[in-house]
């Protein structure tokens, strides 16, 4: 009987790197403020139109990813 | 001795007036006595807080105006949200706040963190100087509203004599207020004056927090005094200068008090920040739906800016 550890041990790695607190909410912030700067730009009246979803996706997922465990 | 018995007696009177109810809140658990001490707390945030944010959620998907309340209400669905976010005249208005909350934030963070810079330098009547920058931030926005209006007057505003003794022009040849290009920058000067003492302090604690080991660690090897500003006392200020740009850049997003008092969105529109344009959809020409939603779009921006000085906050807690 043998295991092979590796694979397992690499997909609970990346698992980890990815699903905790800290990134998710430097994300989720990133999105907020990108929502932010859409809607005071002068340049494009489209990236204004969408800057509020943008914001509320951001605020959204913020609020979510804020339960998420560390 | 016969002090003490009396006072026993008349405790013990006031417990049997009225054994029942003694007995009931004895009875009660912890949890249940927090309950009851919170209780009036949390109907009175309901009543005032959440229940007008839901209510003006749901009249921002109908056509309600509060001048005409007997008019039948009819669901619109995202329609106004579509017509703010489509109107250029409202991108017009978000730019002039960006404009306002940009160089404030800009120009009270390096004033703000050069004058705390100077005062964490405990010089002789530090303390005195200290005192008397924080004296603009004590002031109400009303009566700084009202006294900036009298200082820019052209003819006899304070304001001007003192520009013109230093540019030479003639005190009366220009209006601060009452000028296209110069009144953006009227309400920027007023903001920078009144909260630049309030960035001053957060970045005071900031200086404050950074240990003395530190310094002394470098000054044993060698660094110059520029290096240590560099290398040390701004990176380790920096979490209080963010919570201090978020919390100013928060506040002027949906300043609305002070811009009101001294131009009132004036000239034309050249000061009508997202509030002010708010106020004059809700107020003047009675469009509550249309109000309500775009009351929801900046209280979703702020909402989400918000987020961000928690995130900043708790970084600095960690400390």
């Amino acid at each position: 009987m043998s295991i092979d550890a590796t694979p397992s041990i690499a997909r609970r790695g990346l698992a980890d790197r990815l699903l905790r607190r800290g990134p998710l909410e430097a994300i989720a912030t990133t999105i907020i403020a990108v929502g932010v700067v859409m809607l005071m730009q002068p340049l494009s009246l489209t990236l204004y139109s969408w800057s509020f979803a943008t914001t509320l996706f951001g605020t959204v997922m913020f609020t979510i990813v804020s339960k998420v465990r560390e | 001795m016969n002090e003490l018995s009396a006072s026993s007696r008349i405790t013990y009177r006031a417990v049997m007036v009225r054994p029942g109810v003694a007995r009931r809140i004895r009875g009660l658990s912890d949890r249940t006595l927090a309950w009851l001490f919170i209780t009036p707390t949390i109907v009175l945030l309901l009543a005032i807080n959440i229940f007008p944010l839901l209510w003006t959620i749901y009249l921002s998907f109908t056509n309600y105006r509060a001048n005409r309340a007997n008019v039948p209400t009819i669901w619109l669905g995202a329609d106004w949200y579509q017509s703010i976010l489509t109107d250029p005249d409202i991108w017009a208005a978000m730019q002039v706040t960006a404009h306002f909350v940009i160089w404030t934030v800009v120009i009270e963070t390096v004033l703000g963190f050069g004058l705390a810079y100077l005062i964490d330098k405990k010089f002789r009547g530090h303390g005195m100087w200290t005192t008397i920058i924080l004296l603009p931030m004590m002031l109400s926005p009303a009566v700084v509203g009202n006294f900036w209006t009298f200082l820019y007057q052209p003819q006899i505003g304070l304001f001007n004599y003192v520009v013109a003794f230093f540019t030479g022009r003639a005190a009366s040849s220009f209006q601060m207020l009452g000028d296209v290009t110069l009144s953006p920058w009227a309400i920027v000067i007023v903001d920078t004056w009144m909260w630049t003492p309030y960035v001053m302090l957060i970045c005071l604690a900031g200086l404050r927090s950074i240990p003395d080991y530190i310094y002394e660690a470098a000054e044993v090897d060698r660094a110059s005094k520029w290096r240590q500003f560099w290398s040390i006392t701004l990176p380790m200020a920096l979490p209080f200068i963010m919570l201090a740009v978020l919390f100013r850049g928060i506040e002027n997003f949906k300043m609305f008090d002070m811009v009101n008092l001294l131009t009132g969105g004036g000239p034309g529109s050249t000061t009508e920040v997202a509030s002010i344009t708010l106020k004059r959809a809700a107020f003047e020409s009675w469009r509550t739906g249309y109000s309500s939603a775009f009351a929801i779009i900046l209280f979703v921006t702020v909402f989400g800016l918000a987020n961000i000085y928690v995130k900043a906050l708790n970084k600095v807690k960690s400390r």
